[in-house]
């Protein structure tokens, strides 16, 4: 596995993570939204980092 | 006698011998961390209480420290990708931001252990802290390595980039997957050790 490949998979865990970040501040009746929201947004954040990522390599021809 | 496969790729594997080792290696560290991660669970479940992460730990810290190790991540593998463009100088700020990256988290690690020790809180306190502090501990002590190694790359390493580009670009390559997999194990650990 390439360094390219494994980074989409370090990406993919990183969403994961951040998105139950978002879920686990909503949990119980002391939810903090603040925390839910940075946590789902960077989970968005990762995701489009991703795309933008495979589209530059191909871009550039990088394997 | 050459060593044959150094750069190029071996026929038969589509793989060269930095690929294998670096893979072989990587291995070993899935097997040190997914022991240390069964042990927690054996203990945890085997525990008739077992105290939430946030009574102990400080859960913004940790979430600092994840953002910083993914950002490194990303300026890992930029540099990597400047230097398949042949631009050496761009390489060297995206290095420079990964070993800084690396420094920030041990920085904030020592204030966290810091922290602990001063509320009296020590491995041998109970059976959490003992995992936490052995698990985040040798995670520290793998952060340590790889910027040791980045450093070197950044540094007398680079000496190569004249002689043999592809070979430097290989072991380049390499460091980042380590330093990848000890960012990968990171965000196991944060959410295992601070969240449930």
């Amino acid at each position: 596995m390439s360094l390219k490949a494994f980074h989409i998979v370090f990406i993919s865990a990183s969403s994961l993570l951040a998105f139950s970040l978002g879920v686990w501040a909503l949990r119980g009746p002391d939810s903090n939204f603040v925390v839910a929201l940075i946590g789902f947004g960077a989970c968005a954040a990762m995701i489009c980092y991703g795309i933008w990522f495979l589209r530059k390599l191909k871009r550039e021809g990088v394997q | 006698m050459e060593i044959p496969y150094t750069v190029e790729t071996r026929p038969d594997t589509g793989l060269n011998n930095v690929k294998i080792g670096i893979w072989l290696f990587l291995a070993s560290e899935v097997m040190l961390f997914g022991s240390l991660f069964a042990s927690y669970i054996l203990l945890r479940i085997g525990s008739p209480a077992w105290p939430a992460g946030e009574d102990y730990l400080d859960i913004p810290l940790a979430a600092v420290n994840t953002a910083v190790l993914i950002i490194s991540s990303v300026t890992m593998v930029m540099g990597w990708a400047s230097l398949m463009r042949k631009k050496l100088n761009t390489y060297r700020l995206y290095m420079g931001a990964t070993i800084l990256c690396g420094l920030i988290f041990m920085v904030i690690k020592y204030f966290e252990y810091s922290d602990k020790f001063h509320h009296g809180y020590y491995p041998s306190t109970n059976t959490f802290l003992a995992i936490y502090f052995t698990m985040t501990g040798l995670h520290a002590a793998h952060v340590l390595g790889g910027s040791a190694v980045n450093a070197y790359l950044l540094g007398p390493g680079t000496k190569l980039w004249k002689k043999n580009p592809q070979m430097f670009i290989n072991r380049v390559e390499s460091a980042g997957l380590f330093w990848h997999l000890v960012d990968l194990i990171w965000i196991f650990l944060f959410p295992v050790l601070y969240l449930l």
